[in-house]
């Protein structure tokens, strides 16, 4: 059945497997890839000695060049301090109103301060410092603390409402109809007068009636002209800007329920001289005072 | 080479050679894995870890049950970006409680690992319902039905007694108290006496989701707003030998 295969002069010696009469040649492998495969054993072992590796009794080697990812990343962050000291120190030294004067150290507060934005607040804000629902507009000049370069400084380390911060900006809208301080058919009056303040009322009729609730029930936070009050955070309902929106449902919705905008206070994750980056890139967005 | 030419043994004999291949592969799992459980330098033990309270823990669940790690990290390396855009890097020992860890390996989303308390909780309930109403550029898909989604935390107690089974410190007396503790953390009105009693002063009791009723809302962002905030890194000096 099987046949000795056929051997030619020259064939190199066969490796002595057989396997139903099939032989191996014992081809030598190239010297290249020898050599190359040696280094990479030589390169190991010389790895395990210059970084940490070996396990041994209570603690790895730790190696000749004595590299470690904490400490590389310490050295790395405080080498990009190291290097922006000088100008975070004069960005805390400098009058917040100071910073748009110097030139040098407004360009850098903006553009530090636009990172910042964009790592930070702009999940709620906007990544355009646009807003959303419920999360103010930061480009208009529509403020409810106020919109000069200390009020947002105030406002970004402390935030708003927060249980974090002592002294974060604190108001509390009541829930009037929730807490029934006002029947139904009188929020449905005051309503109509708030949107005529700005706009249209759904149903003129009712407007004289709720600018009377309006007098004995909001204008204490609201003024009696509806512009509002940035010291306690009470919008200006006179304008046409809205931050929940100002329809006749939503503005029911917030009468009846309230509303309670919380920020975060941002000193326990910010340095000093990151917000006052962000306060000066927020106050120039084009809103600012 | 003697013991070379004795190799023909293994390779003829099928059985010996799957015995001896396992031998080796075990030799070799041991060295590289064994020694991580003795070697006092990867074991970290840090202040302020504690075994998650039964509301933060069905957020857990619900977690894993949504599949959010498969889009979301939970653990910062350390690197200088990642540390400036998420906070502090992660440590071993933070995830000490979990089971299994949440570190994950894919970020379509941005790590979690320090997302508790950069949110405000209405923030949070937006974001669920419509990502895209404050991120437009999002591509997160919808989770308003956890809103609606009411839970009693019935199972919780078990879910916990697994956990202590595994290691988790949860005494007798917080697995009995689990379901009591689920609803009063979630009700600021009610009486968490014994909830901070048991697992600490700085535990969050809100209506997360600002709704009447525990649904699985206020479980998920009950654990999200906790997330990384248990170890205070202004009084904890890194090793660097780690």
């Amino acid at each position: 059945m099987s046949k000795k295969s056929q051997k030619f002069d020259g064939d190199p010696n066969t490796t002595g497997h057989e396997w139903d009469g099939i032989e191996e040649f014992d081809n030598p492998m190239p010297r290249w890839w020898l050599w190359t495969f040696y280094l990479t054993i030589i390169w190991g072992i010389g790895y395990t000695i210059a970084y940490p590796a070996w396990p041994l009794i209570n603690s790895a080697t730790a190696g000749v060049l004595g590299w470690s990812t904490r400490a590389d990343v310490a050295n790395e962050i405080a080498a990009v301090e190291e290097a922006n000291a000088p100008i975070n120190a004069k960005l805390v030294d400098t009058e917040l109103t100071e910073i748009s004067a110097d030139a040098d150290l407004n360009s850098y507060a903006v553009s530090a301060g636009s990172a910042v934005f964009k790592t930070w607040c702009a999940q709620c804000h906007g990544s355009g410092a646009a807003g959303a629902k419920g999360y103010p507009n930061l480009l208009d000049d529509d403020w409810l603390w106020g919109g000069s370069v200390e009020d947002i400084h105030f406002t970004v380390t402390h935030g708003i409402r927060n249980e974090e911060n002592e002294d974060a900006r604190y108001s509390e809208m009541p829930a009037f109809g929730r807490d029934e301080l006002l029947e139904e058919e009188e929020i449905d009056q005051v309503v109509n007068f708030v949107m005529s303040l700005s706009g249209e009322a759904q149903d003129a009729s009712k407007v004289e009636a709720g600018s009377v609730i309006f007098a004995d029930n909001c204008a204490s936070c609201h003024m009696d002209d509806g512009t509002g009050d940035r010291s306690q955070g009470a919008p200006n309902l006179a304008d046409a800007i809205w931050l929940y929106g100002g329809d006749y449902a939503t503005l029911t919705e917030t009468v009846t329920n309230s509303r309670y905008g919380v920020m975060p206070p941002w000193n326990a994750r910010l340095s000093e001289a990151e917000i006052r980056a962000v306060a000066a890139y927020v106050h120039q967005l084009g809103g600012g005072e | 080479m003697a013991i070379l030419d004795k190799h023909k043994i293994l390779e003829t004999n099928a059985t010996l050679l799957l015995v001896c291949s396992f031998l080796v592969v075990t030799i070799g799992g041991l060295v590289q894995i064994a020694p991580l459980f003795w070697l006092e330098n990867t074991i970290e033990e840090v202040e302020g870890m504690r075994p998650y309270t039964p509301l933060e823990m069905a957020g857990r669940e619900v977690y894993l049950r949504e599949g959010c790690y498969v889009c979301h990290s939970q653990m910062i390396r350390p690197m200088r970006d990642e540390v400036e855009r998420y906070g502090h890097y992660s440590l071993a020992a933070e995830s000490m409680y979990d089971h299994p860890f949440q570190w994950g390996s894919k970020r379509t989303g941005p790590d979690l690992a320090r997302v508790g308390g950069r949110y405000s909780d209405e923030w949070h309930v937006d974001h669920l319902r419509n990502p895209q109403s404050v991120v437009p550029e999002s591509v997160m898909p919808k989770y308003g039905f956890l809103e609606t989604t009411m839970i009693d935390g019935k199972y919780i107690g078990d879910i916990m007694a697994t956990n202590a089974i595994l290691g988790v410190p949860y005494t007798e007396e917080m697995i009995e108290a689990a379901q009591a503790d689920f609803m009063a953390q979630a009700d600021p009105d009610s009486d968490y006496d014994g909830l901070l009693e048991r697992y600490g002063e700085d535990i969050n009791v809100r209506n997360f989701d600002g709704q009447p009723g525990v649904s699985e809302a206020d479980a998920l962002i009950a654990y999200l707003q906790m997330l990384g905030t248990l170890v205070d890194f202004s009084t904890f000096t890194p090793d660097a030998s780690r």
